[in-house]
């Protein structure tokens, strides 16, 4: 007391000043170089010791969880989005566009007349929870063919209706995961149109990555060579504006 | 195998100094980092998925900040400093398990006899730590240290890899089975909460047990080595 410095200060001090230490180390030209390239070595290991095209586990109807738990954004409070809510959604419009042969503007009936996939896959959120459910949708690389994809196109980015406090959401895949066959525009949960809270009209599904590649309320597909001059460059609004990784398959 | 003592008897050979302190930073910035991580959803499920907290079969308390790295909540920079120590983390612990099987280490030390298991035998141990007697007489280790370096080279530390490994999405289309044999992804991810407690439990023991014994010369020894002492077996 009085005065003297305790043991627990000088745990919590010596604590400190190795936290400061990390944090340093973090905001360095090196240190974020290192952090970055462990992302990049787990890309490769996964790669080279799963097929590329190797699937994510797919579960029995009896594994379903009892509801699929909405996160992020679960409504978008635009009158235009809740004017699609209740017309439910005869005129929303999925466009394919950037590095194609043919941009194409699909309606929703144009993507329910695809050849359908039907999965049932776990999410796993960044958080660390995880929810089974049954996804249905064309396959990305049905759309991707149907557009044709130009040479040198490296980066599928996928444009959202719903928006963060720093802008719209985001996201993309390289097209290894763009072409994987379990990468779907679902527009169907457990068998029934997609719920608002998941993502309603249409999510992406990208099994072997988190939560956060999946995106939600999806608007556009946008085929990309580099991913510069998408938001800030780093591939997604959680990598641009929090620092995410962009391989979210660990 | 002949005593080969060309080079002078070390207590503690180069790699188990090296991997030591290497292993204790990895530890240390992985355990901090975690939990950061955990404080994203501080509940543990069984089985395949679990989102709900009133399902949860441990509500986890929130680490506060002095306890986490970065030392505010932040998950993806926590996320980046645990997934590059796991790196080093476990690239080491193979290369010890390697070096502890070339070198006669693991079955010379930490091997346990058939006769070391007798309750009587594990009671004398027991009385003996308790009256911090710390004289093995004869072998290097005493049964209790044995089995505690034991389940933790064996088990938690290969564990933590284990379970990492199967609750990475990415990983899973390469080991299926590897989620399958531990129940799930979240009860890997259960375990892989429950194995990190365990290694900071034989952080807290070992280094009251240094503490105890001499840390000076403990500490001087785990860096240069040390000598053999008189009774230490080769």
């Amino acid at each position: 007391m009085n005065g003297t410095i305790g043991r627990r200060g000088v745990l919590a001090g010596a604590s400190m000043l190795f936290l400061g230490a990390c944090s340093k180390v973090a905001d360095s030209t090196v240190g974020s170089h290192l952090l970055g390239a462990a992302e990049t070595w787990h890309k490769k290991v996964h790669r080279s010791l799963a097929d590329r095209m190797a699937l994510a586990r797919e579960y029995e109807k009896d594994d379903i969880s009892p509801t699929f738990k909405g996160n992020g954004t679960v409504n978008i409070n635009t009158p235009e989005y809740q004017a699609a809510t209740q017309n439910r959604f005869a005129d929303w419009r999925l466009e394919v566009r950037g590095m194609v042969d043919t941009p194409m503007s699909l309606s929703m009936d144009n993507i329910r007349a695809l050849p359908q996939r039907t999965q049932i896959t776990r999410h796993d959120c960044v958080e660390g929870w995880s929810a089974i459910g049954e996804w249905t949708g064309p396959q990305l690389s049905t759309l991707l063919e149907a557009a044709g994809v130009q040479e040198g196109a490296n980066f599928v980015v996928f444009r959202c209706a719903d928006r963060f406090s720093q802008g719209p959401y985001y996201e993309s895949v390289d097209m290894i995961d763009a072409m994987h066959p379990q990468t779907i525009v679902a527009h169907m949960l457990n068998g029934e149109a997609l719920p608002v809270k998941n993502g309603a009209p249409l999510r992406m599904r990208v099994e072997r990555q988190l939560g956060y590649k999946h995106p939600k309320y999806l608007t556009a597909i946008e085929l990309v060579a580099s991913l510069d001059d998408i938001g800030e460059g780093q591939g997604g609004y959680w990598e641009d504006h929090h620092g995410y990784q962009w391989y979210a398959g660990i | 195998m002949a005593s080969k003592a060309a080079k002078p008897a070390k207590r503690h050979g180069l790699m188990t100094r090296f991997w030591h302190w290497l292993n204790l930073l990895c530890l240390v910035i992985l355990f901090m980092s975690g939990l950061n991580i955990s404080n994203a959803h501080r509940y543990l499920y069984w089985g395949n998925y679990g989102f709900d907290p009133a399902e949860a079969w441990l509500a986890v308390p929130r680490f506060p900040g002095w306890a986490t790295i970065p030392d505010y909540y932040s998950l993806a920079a926590a996320r980046d400093w645990h997934i590059l120590m796991a790196w080093p983390f476990a690239v080491g612990l193979l290369a010890m398990w390697i070096a502890m099987l070339v070198s006669g280490h693991f079955w010379r030390d930490l091997r346990t006899s058939p006769s070391e298991w007798k309750p009587k035998a594990i009671w004398h141990d027991i009385r003996q730590h308790l009256k911090l007697n710390f004289d093995h007489g004869g072998s290097k280790y005493n049964f209790l240290q044995k089995v505690a370096y034991g389940v933790v080279l064996g088990i938690f530390l290969p564990g933590m890899i284990f379970t990492g490994l199967a609750i990475s999405p990415g990983f899973e289309p390469a080991a299926p089975w590897l989620v399958d044999i531990l129940g799930g992804r979240q009860s890997a991810r259960s375990i892989h909460f429950i194995f990190s407690w365990g290694i900071f439990a034989f952080f807290v023991v070992h280094v009251v047990l240094v503490l105890l014994a001499g840390p000076i010369g403990q500490i001087r020894d785990m860096i240069t080595g040390g000598k053999l002492e008189e009774g230490d077996a080769q």
